[in-house]
C-alpha cells in the first residue's frame, strides 16, 4: 500500500496551505483520513494514548448493525413485488428487484447528503464528520419503495441543511436528520407517500384482489364491530398479516421498516457493541406495549382493543426505536433522561397511530416530538444534579 | 476504619513494561532544572538567582510574586548554568550544575515531641522557606496552596492508579516516621481532619494504616479510584466555598524528612517503564534530575515518546528533558507516528479500547493483558457526538459532558453548578482516553478554571 501513501503525498501539498485546491483542504482530508488512519500523534501535554475509538468507527458500527434490515428489506421488496404481480421466483430473482430499487436510492442519498456536507465542511473549515454515513442509508430504509428519487434528493438536501447544518453541522442538530427527511416528504408530498406506495410494482398488472396496505391501514381502517385481527385475516393474504409474519416482516412498508426481527438484530448489535442505549430501545418497546395495553382495556375502538403485543411488531416501531431513538445527539443525554425519553416516544407513537388516521404510524412524529423535548428532560435531570451540589454548599 | 468505598465506574489501562521492585544505581546526572510549568498557578515568576551563582539543596531560587512567602528552591547544590526562557520571555527552566558532594541548606531540626509543640506560623515559615511547600495543592483549582489559608480538611491518597504507576508503599519503605512526622506538621493547618485513602483493591499498606491522627478511608475499583479528587467527592465533597488541601505520600514524606533532619532532601524513588524500556525498575534520583542517564542503554528503539509522568496526565520531555516536581515515574512508550491502511475499520485485539464498537475486540482480552500503546491518536478531533460515555469513566456525580459545554461556552454560573470546583485534570484525564471526538479535554477543564481563577 505504499504506493497510495506516496499518491497521497504527492498531492497533498496542493490541498494544503498556499496550494492550488487549498480551499477544498477538508474534502481532501476526508478522503485522506477515510483511506489511511493517520500517523497523528497526542500533543505534549493531557493524554499520550487515545482509545482506538473514533467517529468513523462509531458511525460504521451502526451502518453494520442496519445491514439485516437492509438485506432482508431489499428481499422481502422483491417478494412483494412477486407477490403482487402474482407470480412465483426464487431468492435470487426477488434480491435482484430490490437492488435495483434500494441501490439507485442509497446512491442519490448518498451522493446529495455529501455533497452538501462537503460544500459546507468547505466554506465554514472544519472537518468532514461522518455522521452522515448513517443517514444516508437510514433515509432509503425510511422511504416507500416506490418514491421518486428527486422527492429523495429534495428531501435529503432539506434534512441536511435545514435540520443539521443551519443548527452549526454534526452534533448540534435538535432534530434527526434521516427523520426530518422523511417528514419533509409526507408534508410536501403526501401523495407519494400514503397510500398504495408501498409495494414496488414496476408498472405490472396485480393479480385480482390486490391491495399494498400496511398493517397500521388495514388496522387504521377497521370499522364497526371488526376485530383488527380478523380484518388481517380478511385480506387478499390471509396469512400475510399474522403476528409472525409481522414479526419477520413479510408485509409492504419501508424498505428497510417491516422487519421486526431484522431490526432486534442490528438492536442486539448495538447494545452489545454499546453505541446504542438499551435504555431507550427498551423503553421505547416498553412505552408502546403499555399505551397499547391501555387502549385495549378501553377498547373503544377496534384498533383501541388490538392486543398490545401486536404494536410491537406493526409499522416501524422496532426499526425507529434501535435506529432512530438512539442516535445520540438528538436523544437525551442523561442516563435517567433516556428512560423517560423512551417511554414517552412508545407512548406517542401508540397515540399517534389509533387516534390520527390521516397518518396511521406514529414513530417518525413520535421521535421527532421526543427530539424536540429531550432537552427539556435532560435541563430537569441536570437540574436535579445542581440542587444536591448547592444544598450541600455553605455560603 | 470506615467502610470501604466502592467505585464502578472506570478503566484500568493495563500497559506492558511494569518497573519490577529493583533498585537500579547509577551515575548521578550532572544537570537538574527546576520547572516553573510544574506548578499550576505560578502566574507571575520571579527568579533570586543569576547565572553563575552557587547554591545548596533548598536555597529559594524563585518565588511567586502573587504569593511571595513560598519560595521554590534547589534540589541540589551546585551552579546555576542557564535560566531558559520561551516565547515572550516565559521562564521554563532554571538549570543547575551539580556539585559532586550535596551540600544542603541547614534548617532546625525538631524531634517527634517537638513538632507538636512548633507553633503553625513557624511551621509554614520553615516548609516555605526550604521548597517543600509547593507539595500541598489547593483545591478548587489544583494550585500550589496560600500557607494563610485554613483548608476545611487535608486529603492524600496513599495509592496511585494510573497506568504504570509505581508501587507507593515500595517507593517510601522505611519512611514510616518521616510520613507520620509529616502528618504531625500538617494537622497544625487545619481544624478538620487529615483524610488518608488505602487502596482495598490491594495488600493493606504497612505504611499507611499504622499512621496515628489521621482518618483512614479505604476504597476500591478501577482508575481513577486513587486519584485524591475522587476520593475527596466521596468522603467529604467540595462546595462552593469550600477549601481543602490535597498533598502527596512522597510530599509527606519530604516535609516529615525537613522537620526531623533539618534539610530540604529532594530526593524520591522513582520508576522507569513502559513497552519501549528494556529493563522497566526503580532508580533513586532528586526531582528535577536530568533523564538522559537513566535512558541511556534502555530504549529499545529511537521512535519513542519519553514522559515525565504517566501517559494520562503526564508530559512530553525530550531525552536530555528533566524530571518534574511532583512527578515519581518516566514513561516510555512508542510515538504512533505512522499511517495505518484503513485503520479506522481494522478489527484489533491489541489495541485497548474502553468501547466495544465495530472491530474493538479489546473488551474480550483478559483483564491482566498488558497493552502496547502508541501515542497515536487513533482518528481526528471531530465534534462532540454525544454518546453518554464520559459518564460512565467519571466516578463522580457530575455530567461531565455538560461541564465541558458549560466551560467552552464560558458560562460562570453553570460551571459552578455543574461542579468545576471538585475536579482538576486528571479527574477528567479517562474521559480524554475515551473521548471518541478526541478534544483535549483536560485543557478545557484547566481554561475553565483559569477563568474562575481570574474572575
Amino acid at each position: 500500500m505504499k504506493f497510495l501513501e506516496d499518491l497521497i503525498n504527492k498531492i497533498k501539498p496542493q490541498f494544503e496551505k498556499g496550494g492550488k485546491y487549498e480551499k477544498l483542504y477538508y474534502v481532501f482530508e476526508g478522503f485522506e483520513t477515510f483511506l489511511f488512519q493517520l500517523g497523528n500523534t497526542t500533543s505534549g501535554k493531557g493524554v499520550h494514548v487515545r482509545d482506538a475509538i473514533d467517529l468513523k468507527r462509531l458511525m460504521m458500527t451502526v451502518v453494520v448493525a442496519m445491514i439485516p434490515a437492509l438485506l432482508f428489506g431489499m428481499w422481502n421488496l422483491g417478494h412483494q413485488y412477486y407477490l403482487a404481480v402474482g407470480e412465483q421466483a426464487g431468492f435470487w430473482y426477488k434480491f435482484w428487484i430490490g437492488i435495483k430499487v434500494t441501490l439507485p436510492l442509497i446512491i442519490v442519498t448518498y451522493a446529495v447528503g455529501l455533497g452538501i456536507e462537503f460544500f459546507f465542511c468547505t466554506i465554514k473549515k472544519h472537518p468532514i464528520n461522518e455522521g452522515f454515513l448513517v443517514s444516508g442509508i437510514l433515509i432509503p430504509l425510511v422511504v416507500p419503495p416506490t418514491i421518486p428519487l428527486w422527492q429523495v434528493a429534495l428531501a435529503t438536501a432539506f434534512a441536511v441543511i435545514i435540520a443539521k447544518e443551519v443548527f452549526g453541522g454534526t452534533g448540534m442538530n435538535i432534530l434527526n436528520v434521516a427523520l426530518t427527511a422523511r417528514a419533509f416528504l409526507y408534508f410536501a408530498y403526501p401523495m407519494q407517500i400514503s397510500g398504495e406506495v408501498w409495494t414496488y410494482l414496476g408498472g405490472e398488472t396485480t393479480v385480482d384482489g390486490y391491495s399494498g396496505a400496511t398493517p397500521l391501514a388495514i388496522a387504521a381502517a377497521a370499522e364497526g364491530a371488526d376485530n383488527v385481527i380478523t380484518a388481517f385475516a380478511n385480506t387478499w393474504q390471509g396469512d400475510m398479516y399474522s403476528f409472525g409474519s409481522m414479526f419477520f416482516g413479510f408485509i409492504p412498508g419501508s424498505i428497510g421498516e417491516t422487519s421486526t426481527l431484522m431490526a432486534l438484530i442490528g438492536g442486539v448489535l448495538l447494545i452489545i457493541t454499546g453505541v446504542g442505549s438499551w435504555k431507550i430501545i427498551t423503553s421505547v418497546f416498553a412505552g408502546a406495549y403499555v399505551m397499547g395495553w391501555i387502549f385495549n382495556l378501553a377498547g373503544a375502538t377496534p384498533f383501541m382493543a388490538l392486543p398490545p403485543h401486536y404494536h410491537l411488531v406493526m409499522g416501524g416501531l422496532a426499526f425507529g426505536a434501535v435506529f432512530m431513538a438512539t442516535d445520540p445527539v438528538t436523544a437525551t443525554q442523561t442516563e435517567k433522561g433516556k428512560w423517560i425519553y423512551g417511554f414517552l416516544i412508545g407512548i406517542l407513537t401508540v397515540l399517534i397511530r389509533v387516534f390520527n388516521p390521516a397518518y396511521p404510524e406514529g414513530i417518525m412524529l413520535a421521535i421527532l416530538l421526543m427530539n424536540v423535548f429531550a432537552p427539556l428532560i435532560d435541563f430537569y435531570i441536570v437540574k436535579a444534579n445542581k440542587k444536591r451540589r448547592l444544598q450541600r454548599a455553605t455560603v | 476504619m470506615t467502610e470501604t468505598i466502592k467505585i464502578k465506574k472506570g478503566f484500568n489501562i493495563n500497559l506492558a513494561g511494569k518497573a519490577v521492585k529493583k533498585i537500579s544505581e547509577i551515575d548521578p546526572p550532572e544537570t537538574y532544572a527546576l520547572k516553573p510549568t510544574d506548578f499550576i498557578g505560578i502566574k507571575r515568576p520571579k527568579v533570586i538567582v543569576q547565572e553563575g551563582d552557587n547554591v545548596k539543596a533548598g536555597t529559594p531560587i524563585l518565588f511567586c510574586k502573587m504569593m511571595e512567602k513560598v519560595k521554590y528552591t534547589a534540589p541540589v547544590s551546585g551552579e546555576i548554568v542557564e535560566i531558559v526562557r520561551g516565547d515572550k520571555r516565559k521562564l521554563l527552566e532554571i538549570k543547575i550544575l551539580a556539585d559532586k558532594k550535596i551540600e544542603h541548606e541547614s534548617f532546625n531540626s525538631f524531634s517527634i515531641s517537638d513538632i507538636t509543640n512548633l507553633s503553625r506560623e513557624e511551621a509554614s515559615k520553615l516548609m516555605c522557606e526550604s521548597g517543600v511547600w509547593p507539595h500541598i495543592i489547593q483545591r478548587p483549582y489544583g494550585i500550589v496552596a496560600n500557607p494563610d489559608d485554613e483548608p476545611r480538611d487535608i486529603f492524600i491518597s496513599a495509592f496511585d492508579t494510573h497506568p504504570l504507576a509505581p508501587d507507593i508503599d515500595y517507593i517510601l519503605q522505611g519512611q514510616e516516621n518521616y510520613i507520620q512526622a509529616g502528618i504531625n506538621v500538617l494537622k497544625k493547618f487545619t481544624a478538620g481532619e487529615i483524610h488518608i485513602t488505602l487502596n482495598a483493591d490491594a495488600e493493606i499498606s504497612k505504611i499507611f494504616s499504622h499512621l496515628t491522627d489521621v482518618s483512614i478511608h479505604k476504597i476500591s475499583g478501577p482508575h481513577p479510584s486513587g486519584n485524591v479528587g475522587i476520593q475527596i467527592h466521596h468522603i467529604n465533597p467540595i462546595s462552593k466555598g469550600d477549601l481543602v488541601w490535597t498533598t502527596t505520600p512522597i510530599g509527606l514524606a519530604q516535609i516529615g524528612k525537613l522537620f526531623l533532619e533539618g534539610k530540604y532532601d529532594a530526593s524520591k524513588l522513582i520508576a522507569l517503564a513502559g513497552s519501549e524500556v528494556k529493563n522497566p525498575q526503580y532508580y533513586r534520583v532528586l526531582s528535577g534530575t536530568k533523564v538522559s542517564k537513566l535512558l541511556n542503554g534502555q530504549l529499545k528503539s529511537e521512535n519513542v515518546r519519553i514522559i515525565s509522568g504517566n501517559v494520562l496526565t503526564g508530559e512530553k520531555i525530550s531525552k536530555d528533558g528533566y524530571l518534574g516536581y511532583y512527578d515519581n515515574l518516566i514513561s516510555v512508550i512508542p510515538e504512533g507516528n505512522q499511517n495505518e491502511l484503513l485503520g479506522w475499520f481494522k478489527p484489533t485485539f491489541e489495541w485497548l479500547s474502553f468501547h466495544k464498537a465495530l472491530g474493538l475486540f479489546s473488551f474480550l482480552n483478559s483483564k491482566d493483558k498488558e497493552y502496547n500503546l502508541t501515542t497515536n491518536t487513533r482518528g481526528d478531533e471531530r465534534a462532540f457526538v454525544q454518546s453518554g460515555v464520559f459518564e460512565k469513566v467519571m466516578p463522580m456525580d457530575i455530567y461531565p459532558t455538560y461541564l465541558f459545554k458549560s466551560i467552552m461556552a464560558e458560562d460562570y454560573d453553570e460551571m459552578e453548578a455543574l461542579g468545576i470546583y471538585e475536579v482538576i485534570e486528571e479527574d477528567v484525564a479517562l474521559c480524554e482516553f475515551v473521548d471518541v471526538s478526541k478534544h483535549n479535554l483536560q485543557q478545557i477543564i484547566r481554561n475553565g478554571l483559569d477563568l474562575l481563577l481570574s474572575s
